[in-house]
């Protein structure tokens, strides 16, 4: 059954959101509980998810825009705004607190200059918490672009700053 | 003839600069023409080492590490291909006493094993559970289960095979397992060393469970922080797939198993279970009511087992080798063994596998060899970050379920956490309330709102003077009690174990900064 919403004429979308949507929606969307890989695979395309994409992920999915959006804005990985090039994720948890996760924490604030969920005036990198990297052997630890980083110290994260913006 | 070196691709060793070896030790072999086969297996555990390369020699495997790609040239030079001795060189791997006294049932492949390789899973007594599984009917697998003691190494600790009797029960068109790789506590790793170090184990575990209740169609929900254990389980599922150990047809059997991963997408609470059936079914992942029970009303309202991956990867040892077998290991009614996972401030972190019942004493000075600062141990979190922290005279208290519940805690999933002498408690106590306040899905009051106010409670605790610091223990207390009896999940209902543990054993961490400044 269509709903009825979704029945009404979409907002005007750039054609790459309308593009990446619709492939994304077109290989996935007969799957049992759809939602989660669709949204992964329209972030994985566009690095977000756009909220003016909204209603056309609802539309093909024949869920209700509420459904969705209530949905993006439960899970902490999906993000309703572009991301930097690059995103930093730095955990905060127990044991990369006992090596001193909170110092870390800090030291990447002021050298970055923005705190979490802040992206970087350049728009190079995006800082996120992250709540265990199952990395806790290797404390503290960091992620980005899926490449892990352990036992961090605040000079090793400079030397990797470094080499990033060389 | 070509010497194998095996250097790890876990993400632990990774992390560290393990492709960087393995590239430099590839490098080296082709400019010194020598014939030298990389073998990518997963982490032996012994994580201080990483990264720990190993050679196979004549004599069996002997262990270099941790090595840096600076050093690589340095260990062909000393003959590390022949076992040469070296500044690195740690003798035969087993022959390491941190690896020598486990008792590995769970994890007897990882880090031993090609983890891409299905052939190499079948040589190291793979599928050998599957077989004995095939040969027998739904309930003897299920009894099995049963007999063997095995409970459900998430955290609740239910038992298995009760689990798996109730779905049998259960009458249904379509029934499903569900793998719980959602493993987002705190000092735990051991979910992702299996998978990453032996995936075939987990699809295997799977598989019997589709066998054993009826179920046709499995998935495995992974955390999105676990990217090298998704691209692990692709892979093998795939290989599984091909060989005809998943599909249509498993093994000839005329049953069918087919397996799924999916990711979830950062929230805590979808390792609760019936969230994680909601985020599965394309939800936010809301926790729902109990009863239905997942195992009679589960995905898409059928009948569901759904587990955690070592509880899974557990399952092919029991038929392979019997339920006696593996009941025969622990003590009480916590029977086998159970994957621990050291963590924090320690000289060696790493995955100990034992028997259930030696202490944590023997975990945290024995195995971890004390803290890394050096520092005299104050306080030790077992169980995540629902688990209680336990002062350092309570070291004697053996791994075992009930003797955590009689201290207040819990053992969860086996993650031990250790903190030295600079740990401030009344921040961690602060840091669980905040924890919860933002993972907590928002179904119930106690938890959504609790949590918040309770940050507040111990910042008014920590500022106040003494009169206020009374008030307002009075009250955290009172909180907690009502988010332990009010809450709908662990979440909501466990937060306060830190917090009260933490108030009980270290209160003087809670004088408020005015009444330090008072006295």
């Amino acid at each position: 059954m269509k709903r009825v919403a979704n029945a009404a004429s979409l907002p005007d979308l750039p054609e790459e959101v309308r593009a990446a949507v619709l492939d994304v929606t077109g290989r996935l969307k007969s799957l049992p509980g759809a939602l989660l890989p669709v949204l992964h695979g329209v972030q994985e395309a566009l690095g977000y998810v756009p909220e003016h994409a909204v209603p056309l992920i609802a539309r093909e999915l024949n869920l209700s825009r509420a459904d969705v959006h209530g949905v993006i804005s439960f899970y902490h990985f999906f993000r309703s705004k572009p991301p930097g090039q690059k995103v930093i994720y730095v955990c905060r948890a127990e044991s990369c607190q006992a090596m001193g996760a909170a110092t870390l924490e800090k030291h990447i604030k002021q050298r970055l200059g923005v705190d979490f969920h802040q992206t970087t005036a350049n728009g190079a990198f995006t800082l996120e918490p992250v709540y265990c990297l199952g990395n806790c052997a290797c404390s503290p630890a960091m992620m980005v672009d899926d490449e892990l980083k352990g036992r961090l110290t605040p000079e090793g994260f400079d030397a990797w700053l470094a080499a990033e913006t060389k | 003839m070509s010497i194998t070196v095996y250097v790890p691709r876990d993400a632990g060793a990774l992390s560290l600069g393990a492709e960087a070896v393995a590239a430099k030790m590839a490098a080296e072999a082709r400019q010194r023409d020598l014939d030298v086969a990389i073998v990518r297996n997963g982490s032996r555990g012994l994580y201080w080492l990483e990264p720990m390369v190993e050679v196979a020699t004549a004599d069996g495997r002997v262990a270099y590490g941790p090595v840096t790609p600076e050093q690589v040239a340095s260990l062909f030079e000393a003959d590390f291909l022949h076992g040469g001795s070296h500044p690195l060189a740690l003798g035969p791997t087993e022959a390491i006493d941190y690896l020598k006294s486990q008792q590995r049932l769970t994890f007897a492949r990882v880090g031993i094993i090609d983890p891409r390789s299905l052939d190499d899973y079948l040589a190291h007594g793979g599928y050998r559970g599957l077989g004995a599984a095939l040969a027998m009917d739904a309930a003897a697998i299920v009894q099995t289960v049963t007999d063997s003691g095995l409970r459900g190494r998430g955290g609740a600790a239910f038992p298995a095979g009760i689990k798996w009797k109730t779905c049998l029960d259960a009458t249904a068109a379509q029934k499903y397992i569900v793998c719980n790789a959602d493993e987002g506590d705190s000092g735990t790793f051991s979910d992702r060393m299996i998978m990453e170090g032996d995936p075939f184990v987990l699809i295997e575990g799977m598989t019997i469970a589709g066998l054993a209740v009826g179920a046709d169609h499995g998935y495995i929900y992974l955390r999105c922080e676990y990217p090298h254990a998704q691209r692990a389980l692709e892979a093998a599922i795939a290989s599984a797939e091909a060989a005809g150990y998943l599909g249509a047809d498993v093994r000839g059997s005329g049953k069918a198993f087919r397996l799924e991963v999916r990711m979830a997408a950062g929230a805590y609470i979808c390792g609760e279970e019936t969230s994680l059936l909601e985020s599965l079914e394309g939800k936010r992942g809301q926790v729902r009511f109990k009863p239905p029970l997942p195992a009679i009303e589960g995905l898409f309202g059928k009948p569901t087992v759904i587990n955690n991956v070592i509880t899974l990867a557990t399952v092919p040892i029991i038929l392979d080798q019997g339920a006696a077998y593996y009941r025969d290991y622990g003590v009480g009614r916590s029977r086998g063994t159970l994957p621990l996972q050291l963590a924090g401030n320690l000289k060696r972190p790493g995955l100990v596998e034992r028997a259930f019942g030696l202490t944590l004493r023997e975990l945290i000075e024995g195995y971890g060899g004390g803290t890394a600062s050096g520092r005299p141990v104050r306080a030790v979190q077992v169980g995540g970050p629902l688990g209680a922290y336990i002062p350092a005279s309570q070291l004697d208290t053996p791994i075992d379920y009930e003797a955590f519940v009689a201290i207040g805690g819990m053992l969860g999933h086996g993650g031990v956490v250790v903190f030295d002498d600079t740990v401030d408690m009344a921040a961690q106590a602060r840091y669980a309330m905040e924890f919860c306040a933002i993972e907590s899905c928002g179904k119930c009051t106690p938890c959504r709102i609790g949590s918040t106010r309770g940050v507040e409670v111990i910042d008014r605790i920590v500022a106040g003077d003494r009169a206020e610091r009374e008030r307002n223990e009075i009250l955290l207390r009172d909180l907690c009690q009502t988010m332990l009896d009010g809450s709908l999940c662990a979440l909501g209902g466990m937060a306060p174990f830190p917090v009260l543990s933490a108030l009980e054993h270290f209160s003087e961490d809670f004088s408020g900064t005015a009444e330090k400044a008072a006295s």
